[in-house]
């Protein structure tokens, strides 16, 4: 199917996400969609899917122009999205996830689709049994399971959103298969991403957003720095390493137990420096958000000490953390980090530690200024915090934090971001290191745990390794404690 | 879209849900056989016929001021005070214990009178407390909460008017026996119209206004409301500040109370409440929990109601049409605002 989209503009608020999109989408060849986070890639994806509608413009498919009103006509149309987070409904079957979005008919004839997913699958050497449930299915099978239903509801064009993210190398290799496989047949498969790589080995043809707008259209060969530049108007290249730990022990972990209803994790003893990056490696879930919130004071050790300085924290509510200088990152930022409803200004005067009881409101405008601009803030002071994008608003969380911490702890924070947001955000954590702060930081990206990190602890099933130190492991070792392998237990006490 | 258009819309949409919520109304009365037309001049001629009806139309409006400015604390924090007609009752029945104490003792009028409304406003702080101590440290979600404590009130003003506080003789529906001339507070002229209420009302509303748009505490209590998980995070003690804004809305609605008891019925009645803590908070979603419009908003409801009592006498129909109207009001303003939230979307 060909698709077109002519003068798309998209606004939320006073953000202009899509800015004039033309774009030509042919049949039989995979497109590549690139841009760096709050480009408008994913807001036009959702308006081809329906889940938002253009404030102006055009789409025609093969030539003739429609209107998609909602996610169900985006699919009657033939437009089907893979979304970055699966949406499909883990406690029922697979196959029962497949007849829910099928129209017509009050009685599913489950025998006919069976047999047609079976044949499906055997297409793509997929092996999904249709009488399993989702919840037991890994996010690269659920993954399979969508394009396949996808594929079922009469899908002949389909957008994939980072879908890369959180699926094992071997099961991207086998979506990349698919891929190819549905533009041969003649599909349009769009490829949403801002991974480079991936983008220069799968794709025929490449759109590059920026700022809302398509900044350029690219066919291979691929020249790299030219694909950067477009991203993001400039070269960036990753930092130097930079140490700033002081060898002085700034934080104090003496045999440290923290329990919750499925880890344990027994034992931990451990001198954090001043200026100090320590990185929590390890599959999702292995115990390091637990870890890192019992040293944000949000959950009680059940054993153990917390020691900052001399002053002993064990016990102490988390105003009493926070007091003393530990700020929490976390990883849901409009749930846990923001207020949706409240404007950046006053996100500003919630954050300032006045005790004043009036509020100045032309110094928190002029405070609230001067943050966007040192802290590159694509947004107005009265801008809404939700109506930011999630780098924007991953760049506010940290505008927030007060200006001296002794510690400070992190869940991802790069997740989601582009490489010039991710590089920026690391330097002038960096520059807090160089202060004195201490960090720990938890993340999926070992690549990010390697660079930036002094010291690395990995996380398995709730036991903890030994302190690594980053100069002297590498991805290959680290990927394999991550695996459980090689694995040197902590000494009992 | 530019945004002075965009107010307009709004403004268009409010006045048009107006209109619509006076139609149906008329349809109500037209299905009980009746003119239309003849009602609402009633109910105009019944609020400001003359001046003694105008008086009640303040004497009503107080009330229903003071505890829809309180209402928009506990609303800023994302709470939903049903507990208020407790907290008026609550407030009412610890005036009525001041003023039953030292109305034979020698301190002056006026400064009993004060003492009235600060225990007024302890009692129904001290009721709103329980709410929010239930919710915060019991898990009891403050609507349960708040609706059983009303009742809780309720059966104690009872017990209070027919026992402990009888009348000489028998205790009666009409209340407990009504305290000397010299503790009611000076009316204007002929009226039944105080001064001193409609003073204590208005720095009501003007200091919630302040409060919620101007302060640190008003700013961190709308962060509370908006995403408690995030606030906490931010340093903001959010248990404490839920408790605050129970404590500022009982407060307030131990003044009304109060003001019930000193200006209005000279005694405590069983009925105390007389319903304005849901009729608040049905002017509180009204303006949208804004500030600026709860006084004119609360005027209308007020209009409304005591242009409405004269309907059975002269009309024979009954005087709670002014509620069907002003709850047709409500449900429409707030139908007509998803409405224009999907207009907008779609400009």
């Amino acid at each position: 199917m060909d698709i077109e989209l002519k003068n798309v503009h998209k606004w939320f608020g006073s953000v202009h996400a899509n800015d004039g999109i033309n774009l030509k989408l042919p049949g039989g060849i995979i497109q590549g969609i690139l841009g760096e986070n709050g480009a408008g890639k994913s807001t036009l994806m959702k308006i081809l899917s329906g889940f938002y509608q253009a404030d102006e413009g055009e789409i025609l498919l093969d030539g003739k122009p429609v209107k998609i009103s909602d996610p169900a006509s985006s699919l009657r149309h033939g437009i089907g999205m893979l979304h970055q987070d699966p949406l499909d409904f883990p406690p029922m079957k697979v196959i029962d996830n497949l007849l829910i979005g099928k129209e017509g008919g009050l009685l599913p004839n489950r025998k006919q689709a069976v047999k047609e997913f079976k044949d499906l699958q055997q297409r793509f050497g997929f092996d999904i049994d249709p009488d399993s449930y989702v919840d037991m299915l890994t996010v690269g099978e659920r993954q399979q399971l969508e394009i396949l239903r996808l594929l079922w509801l009469g899908a002949r064009a389909l957008i994939l959103d980072e879908p890369t993210t959180g699926i094992s190398s071997l099961q991207r290799i086998k979506l990349f298969e698919t891929l190819k496989i549905l533009a041969k047949d003649g599909m349009t498969v769009i490829f949403v991403s801002h991974k480079l790589e991936e983008v220069e080995g799968l794709c025929q043809r490449v759109a590059v957003f920026r700022r809302g707008q398509v900044v350029g259209e690219v066919r291979p060969p691929y020249k790299t720095m030219d694909l950067v530049k477009m991203m993001f108007g400039k070269v960036v290249s990753a930092d130097s390493r930079v140490y700033a730990r002081s060898g002085e022990n700034k934080l104090t972990l003496d045999s440290l137990s923290i329990e919750d209803y499925r880890l344990h994790i027994k034992n931990v003893n451990l001198g954090v420096q001043q200026g100090e990056v320590i990185g929590l490696a390890g599959m999702e879930g292995s115990g390091q958000r637990q870890f890192l919130r019992t040293l944000g004071g949000l959950m009680r050790p059940v054993g153990g000490k917390i020691l900052l300085g001399k002053k002993d924290l064990t016990g102490r509510p988390y105003h009493t953390f926070l007091e003393s200088g530990i700020s929490y990152v976390p990883a849901a930022r409009l749930e846990e980090g923001l207020i949706p409803g409240l404007s950046l200004t006053e996100h500003f005067i919630l954050s300032d530690e006045s005790r004043k009881f009036m509020i100045d409101r032309s110094k928190a405008l002029t405070v609230t200024q001067d943050r966007i601009s040192s802290f590159s803030i694509r947004g107005t002071p009265v801008s809404l915090i939700e109506e930011l994008s999630g780098g924007n608003q991953q760049r506010a969380l940290l505008a927030l934090l007060r200006p001296q911490i002794k510690l400070l702890l992190l869940e991802h924070p790069t997740r989601g971001l582009d490489i010039e947001s991710a590089i920026w955000i690391w330097s002038t954590l960096k520059e807090r290191c160089k202060t004195g702060t201490s960090i720990f930081f938890m993340s999926s990206d070992l690549e990010e745990i390697l660079l930036y990190s002094d010291r690395i602890l990995v996380f398995f099933g709730g036991k903890v390794s030994q302190p690594i130190e980053s100069v002297e492991t590498s991805v290959e070792q680290l990927g394999q404690l991550i695996g459980g392998k090689g694995f040197q237990e902590r000494e009992e006490h | 879209m530019s945004k002075s258009n965009s107010r307009w819309i709004g403004l268009s949409f409010r006045v048009g849900a107006i209109v619509l919520a006076l139609l149906f109304t008329a349809i109500v009365i037209l299905v009980t056989n009746a003119n239309p037309l003849d009602v609402f001049s009633n109910i105009l001629d019944g609020a400001f016929g003359s001046t003694d009806n105008f008086a009640h139309v303040i004497v009503s409006w107080v009330p229903l001021l003071v505890v829809t400015s309180g209402l928009l604390i506990t609303f800023a924090a994302g709470l939903w005070n049903i507990g208020i007609e407790g907290q008026i009752t609550i407030g009412a029945i610890f005036t009525t214990f001041i003023l039953r104490s030292l109305q034979d003792s020698s301190v002056s009028p006026a400064i009993i009178l004060i003492l009235g409304i600060l225990a007024g406003i302890i009692g129904g702080a001290l009721w709103a407390a329980l709410v929010g101590w239930l919710k915060v440290y019991g898990g009891v979600n403050e609507i349960f909460g708040g609706l059983g404590l009303n009742f809780v009130a309720t059966a104690i003003t009872l017990w209070l008017i027919f026992g402990p506080w009888k009348r000489p003789g028998i205790g009666s529906m009409s209340g407990t026996q009504p305290f000397p001339d010299a503790l009611s507070m000076p009316v204007i002229g002929e009226t039944s119209l105080s001064i001193w209420p409609v003073i204590i009302a208005i720095a009501g509303i003007v200091i919630i206004y302040i409060l919620l748009s101007g302060t640190y505490f008003g700013l961190r209590l709308k962060a509370v409301g908006k995403n408690m998980r995030s606030a906490f995070l931010l340093g903001i003690p959010t248990t404490r500040y839920m408790m605050l804004s129970f404590l500022i809305c009982g407060g307030f609605a131990g003044i009304a109370g109060a003001l019930q008891v000193e200006a209005v019925y000279h005694r405590l009645i069983p009925s105390i409440s007389s319903g304005y803590g849901f009729l608040g908070l049905l002017v509180a979603m009204l303006v949208n929990y804004q500030a600026l419009w709860v006084a004119p908003v609360a005027l209308f409801f007020a209009i409304l109601n005591t242009g409405s009592i004269q309907l059975p006498i002269v009309l024979k129909l009954d005087s709670s049409l002014g509620g069907v109207l002003q709850e047709a009001l409500v449900l429409i303003v707030i139908l007509m605002e998803g409405a224009r939230r999907r207009f907008m979307k779609k400009e």
